[in-house]
This record gives C-alpha cells, sequence and structure tokens, in this order.
C-alpha cells in the first residue's frame, strides 16, 4: 500500500522542458516512476527523453490523453500559483509542487480553492514524495532509503535526507517519505500524513521532522496523543535559532515567542513521541 | 521585509485612510523647518525598524519649533535596541480621545488572512492579548472574496465602536484590506488608529511587512529597503542568493537546505559549542556561490573553525568541493575547517579535497564535535 504514491501513480510533470523539470523528469523515470507526459504551453506536441515522454500545451489536454492521477510542479515562483489552478481545475486529484519562493498570499488563495475542489496539494517549497522501490515524485535522491516499514514526514528537504540516509546505514527502510514543505502555508500537514500513516497497513512506525515556526507539530502531537497507535520518534530544527529571524524557509521564524523548539519539543515528549538530540539520533530510537 | 512608520503611513494614506500631515527629517534643523511649516506642536518620532521605540525614548512631543529641534537633536544621537536612530519622522500632534489596535495579517493556522481589533490599543497591546484576549477581537477573511464592508462593520459593533465613526471605520478596513493586498504584506497594522478629540479618525501609527518572496512584483517596494540596519554580510550575502543570518559564535557554517542548516547549528550547540552564523547556500549551488559564502563566513574575525555540511541531491558535492577549493586559494584561511561531504558525488568531492588540508568527518555529529573541538583550541 504506503501512502499518496506507488505503483499505480500515473503521473505528469509541469515545466517538463525546463532545466529542473527535465533534469528531474530523467531521475524519476530512471527510479522506475511511471510519467505519462508532461506541460509546458507552447510546446505541445514535442516528445522529451528520447521520444519517451510526451509534452501538453496544457494540464487538461495532458490529463484527456494520459488519465493521469497525479501532478509535479518545477515551474517558477512566479507561474507556480497559476499551475496549481491549472491542474485543479483540470481534475487532478494529488498535486506536489516543488517551486520554492511562492508568495504566501497566492499560497492561500491556492489553499483555499484546492480545499473546495478536495484536491490533494503537497508542498510548495518540498522535495515531494517517494516510495521506495515504487515511486519517486520529486527530488529526494533514490539511492539514500531502501523499501521498509517506517513513514517519514518533515518540513524539510535534506535534513530529511540526512535522516532516510542514517536509517538506511542501520538497514532500516520507509514506506512513504513525504515533504510537507517549509512555507507557513502549504497544502498538507503534519497531522494530515499521520493519520495516513496510522490507516497505511505498511506503516508501522512514524518519523517526524519539525522545525521551529507556526504550530503544526504541536497539533501533530495532539493528534499522537489522542488517535495514533504505531509509535513515533522525530526531531525539531532549529533549537539555537534567535528569535525574529527568518532562517531561510519562510515557515522557519520564531514570532512573539511562539513556534519555538523547546514548545513543540515538550508537546511531543508529551504525546509520547520520542525526540531525538540530533537528526542521526532518530532511526534508533525506533530500533 | 519591515518597512519604516513613514513609509508605512505614506503607503496607508495612498489607499485613503487619513494619517497626519508630517515629514521625515535626518537632522534637526529639517526637524525645526517641518516643525514650523505644521505651526509648532509636534511629535518626534525615532525611525527604527524595532517594536517599543515609545518606551524606550524615542518619540517626543514638542511644544513648538525650537523644542522640536532639541527633541531632534536628541533622538538622533539615541541608539534603540542596538539600532542607532537615523530618521526622526516629524507629525502634527493630535489630541487623542481614543486609541483602537487595527491590523490585517497572515493566519496561518486557518490558511486566511485575519483582522484583528481592539478598543484598548495603544503602547501596551501585546499586554492586553495577553491578559485580557477577551478585548481582542478576529475575523477570518476569505482570500478568494476579499474582506466585505459587513465584516469590518462587525467588528466596529464587537469593539463597542460607536455608531457615528462606523463609515470611517469601514473605509479604514477597507483601504487597510487593499494595502495589504496589493503590497503582498504579511503584516498591515495601525497601532493606534485614533479618534481625536475633534471627533477625525487617523492612523497615528503605521508597520508593514513585506513578503520577501513576492518582491519581485513588487520593484517601488523593493526600493524602499533599509539596509542601514543589516549586518554587511548579510547584505553581501542577498546579492549572492544566499540565506545567511549572523550570530555570535565562533564557528562559522555552510549547509545546503535551511532545515539542515539549521540541525547543523543546533548540534554544533549540542556539542558544547556555538554557531557563528545561519548560511543556507541552497539546492544546486555551484562553485561561485560557494566561494561568495566562504568570503562571507571568514570576513567574521570571531570565526576560529568552518564546518561544511554538504548533503548532495540536486547539489553535487565535486561541485561544492570545487568551490570551496577555489575560495582557499582567493581567501587563503587562517582557521581550521571541518568537511562533510554526503550525497551525489560525494567521492569526487572528497577526492578534490584530498590535498587541501582539511580536517574530514563521515557523520553529522563526529563533524560538530571536529568543529567544536577545532574551535577550542584556535582562541
Amino acid at each position: 500500500m504506503s501512502i499518496l504514491v506507488d505503483k499505480n501513480t500515473r503521473l505528469i510533470v509541469q515545466g517538463i522542458t525546463g532545466n529542473e523539470g527535465l533534469f528531474h523528469t530523467t531521475q524519476m523515470v530512471a527510479y522506475g516512476t511511471n510519467i505519462v507526459g508532461g506541460v509546458t504551453p507552447g510546446k505541445g506536441g514535442e516528445w522529451v527523453l528520447d521520444g519517451k515522454v510526451p509534452v501538453f500545451d496544457s494540464v487538461k489536454t495532458a490529463r484527456d490523453a494520459t488519465d493521469a492521477n497525479a501532478t509535479i510542479i518545477f515551474v517558477p515562483a512566479r507561474f507556480a500559483p497559476d499551475a496549481m489552478f491549472e491542474a485543479a481545475d483540470a481534475g487532478i486529484p494529488l498535486i506536489i509542487c516543488i517551486t520554492e519562493g511562492v508568495p504566501v498570499q497566492d499560497m492561500m488563495r491556492v489553499r483555499n480553492y484546492l480545499d473546495q475542489k478536495k484536491v490533494r496539494l503537497i508542498g510548495p517549497n518540498c522535495p515531494g514524495l517517494l516510495t521506495p522501490g515504487e515511486a519517486k515524485v520529486g527530488i529526494i535522491p533514490g539511492n539514500i532509503t531502501i523499501p521498509g516499514n517506517v513513514g517519514v514526514v518533515s518540513r524539510s528537504g535534506t535534513l530529511t535526507y540526512e535522516v532516510l540516509y542514517a536509517m538506511k546505514n542501520l538497514g532500516m527502510g520507509a514506506s512513504t517519505c513525504v515533504g510537507i514543505g517549509g512555507d507557513p502555508i502549504n497544502g498538507t500537514n503534519f497531522r494530515d500524513v499521520l493519520e495516513m500513516f496510522e490507516h497505511d497497513p505498511k506503516t508501522e512506525k512514524v518519523i517526524m521532522i519539525g522545525e521551529i515556526g507556526g504550530n503544526e507539530e504541536e497539533k501533530a502531537a495532539e493528534y499522537i496523543s489522542s488517535k495514533m497507535t504505531k509509535p513515533v520518534a522525530g526531531f525539531i530544527a532549529g533549537q539555537t535559532a534567535p528569535p525574529g529571524k527568518r532562517m531561510g524557509h519562510a515557515g522557519a521564524i520564531i514570532e512573539g515567542g511562539a513556534g519555538t523548539a523547546a514548545d513543540k519539543i515538550k508537546a511531543m515528549e508529551a504525546a509520547g513521541v520520542k525526540v531525538a538530540k540530533h537528526p542521526e539520533e532518530i532511526p534508533t530510537l525506533l530500533q | 521585509m519591515k518597512l519604516h512608520e513613514y513609509q508605512s503611513k505614506t503607503i496607508f494614506s495612498k489607499y485613503g485612510i487619513p494619517i497626519p500631515k508630517g515629514r521625515v527629517a535626518a537632522t534637526a534643523q529639517e526637524a525645526r523647518q517641518i516643525a514650523d511649516e505644521l505651526g509648532g506642536r509636534v511629535v518626534i518620532k525615532s525611525q527604527v525598524l524595532v517594536g517599543g521605540r515609545g518606551k524606550a525614548g524615542g518619540v517626543k512631543l514638542a511644544k513648538d519649533s525650537a523644542e522640536a529641534e532639541q527633541l531632534a537633536t536628541q533622538i538622533l544621537g539615541m541608539e534603540i535596541k542596538g539600532l542607532p536612530v537615523r530618521k526622526v519622522l516629524v507629525d502634527e500632534a493630535s489630541a487623542i480621545d481614543q486609541e483602537i489596535y487595527f491590523a490585517i495579517t497572515d493566519d496561518r493556522a486557518s490558511k486566511r488572512p485575519v483582522m484583528i481589533a481592539s478598543a484598548a490599543g495603544g503602547v501596551d497591546i501585546e499586554e492586553v492579548a495577553a491578559k485580557t484576549p477577551e478585548k481582542i477581537v478576529k475575523a477570518s477573511i476569505d482570500p478568494l472574496l476579499g474582506l466585505r464592508e459587513y465584516q469590518a462593520r462587525d467588528v466596529a459593533l464587537a469593539i463597542d465602536l460607536p455608531r457615528e465613526y462606523w463609515k470611517d471605520f469601514v473605509k479604514v478596513a477597507m483601504g487597510l484590506w487593499e494595502v495589504y493586498k496589493n503590497s503582498d504584506a504579511t503584516l498591515a497594522e495601525i497601532n493606534p488608529l485614533v479618534i481625536t478629540k475633534d471627533k477625525k479618525m487617523i492612523a497615528l501609527d503605521g508597520k508593514m511587512m513585506i513578503d520577501d518572496n513576492a518582491l519581485f512584483r513588487q520593484p517601488a517596494l523593493s526600493e524602499m529597503r533599509d539596509t542601514d540596519e543589516d549586518a554587511p554580510s548579510e547584505i553581501e550575502a542577498r546579492k549572492y542568493g544566499l540565506s545567511f543570518i549572523k550570530l555570535d559564535g565562533n564557528i562559522g557554517c555552510m549547509v545546503n537546505g535551511a532545515g539542515l542548516a539549521m540541525t547543523s547549528m543546533d548540534v554544533i550547540k549540542l556539542f558544547g559549542g556555538e554557531p557563528a552564523n545561519f548560511l543556507d547556500v541552497g539546492g544546486g549551488a555551484g562553485a561561485e556561490k560557494v566561494a561568495a559564502a566562504m568570503r562571507i563566513i571568514l570576513t567574521d574575525p570571531n570565526v576560529k573553525a568552518v564546518l561544511f555540511n554538504i548533503f548532495g541531491g540536486i547539489t553535487r558535492c565535486d561541485e561544492v568541493a570545487r568551490g570551496i577549493l577555489a575560495a582557499m586559494d582567493e581567501v587563503k584561511p587562517k582557521v581550521p575547517m571541518v568537511v562533510r561531504l554526503v550525497g551525489t558525488n560525494a567521492e569526487e568531492g572528497r577526492k578534490l579535497l584530498e590535498n587541501a588540508k582539511m580536517i574530514t568527518a563521515e557523520t553529522l555529529a563526529d563533524a560538530a564535535k571536529k568543529a567544536v573541538e577545532a574551535a577550542k583550541k584556535g582562541k
């Protein structure tokens, strides 16, 4: 089973002919992801990857021709909101937006529109999804993790790689790894993903990697303590970050004393989550 | 990006929100001249990008232009929370009857903008929010519909605003919504919004924060950025698209990815060290960017050791290694360097650095320990 993406995922790539889009399409296809098409307005009819993947002018035409059930977005920030609206209007039920730097007011409009349409969005500003051995929908390097029974959910990119790699070194594999992204307004939060892992028969344990800013980790802790039966280990990045400074991720900022690492760790520990002191320690807490 | 009070109020005024007459001055003589134009009785307000200016003595009332000059001299020589005052706003003084708090900001929890108001506005609004939260009224705004007038009236009612001011309040609220939306603000705040003794509603103070990610479509606002208060290294970093924040420790950090960069700082601290900075070189960082990052880190004289932690994904470790070599050639650093390369092309990267006299590490914990040790020896 795993969650969100697997062998049955039929993926299209929005921005497939751009530098990043093309590079990662190649990587995803090499991993075995079923990419059925791509979209670049004005380049419909062309093919990429030596004639293996057709390019369409719009998401609608791509979906009609390929029956795609997921899309991944690699377009620049100024075009990303439009790409998300287009995918939702074309009836794609799962949108993964890798793009970083999308303005927050755009994201509020996108999120409210997508909620009305009941479309699931992952990201933006995220590394995407990886179900080891089945589908890589994003930019997480495929060779740093192996199939297994640990669900991983994270707000970060390379920090997630660090954890997957530490897991692999211990022989521990992942059911699905979900990067929900580092922006203040995103499509899917920790709680949503934890609920999916709780109901996924292939996931037996969960790793949750949070960071300073916002209160999604606290909400996740509430869910863990009231509803979750599977063991959870975690980590919070930004314990040494000063208040009021934005630590790269638009969401990683301690505002008015709220969103500190200490508060989050306290909430998680109170919910029975084992919180690691450094990322390489996380997988050992689940052994 | 934060805007100064005078910048925020100028924007408010363009959207029909009444503000006091006044201008900004960089010298006491200018302040005196503006006070003369305004009829003498003025408020001298320091323009620094921190809160609590009034309590720090950075806002003063002058009864005539001579006193305005004297107070401006005093305030222009001040430092507020470590920031030197370089400009003052000279505003016509108002006789205040009531102070209201009014703001529009992003609400992360509801994923929507929120309008916040309180009849107990003024300098103690944080205390009001903490001790008597029932005095703070909030109303959620649908980002697809925008603020509707009835919502503004509802808020006016909820804060017991006398009916005779509802029309003015709705005008201010709708104006501030347009300010917030059209400026890509993450915060547009009026505190206080006052009712004067002669029954006028005026935005006495103003504060705005602009979404950095939206500056590409806000060229006029981008130009308002005041870099006087940024560390020179932060300005330099911005030029190269590096995310950099200077801190007080002695271990320089260069990491790819914001989450991992924060974590590397945390792990340094865990093993008894103090990070000198936050630095995310970003995804796909090429040699040129890496070299710039290294120069910026090494301009800080406190730095006694540098930790490079690169987890290659899109970023290729060999590319980073080339950047490190180029920068070492140019900067000739005298402090020890600890390098950890993992992921894409890590092997090639490590080979390139073999002869560079750097300390290498396998794990993040190991790298942090070595950097802490090296920094201690360097003292």
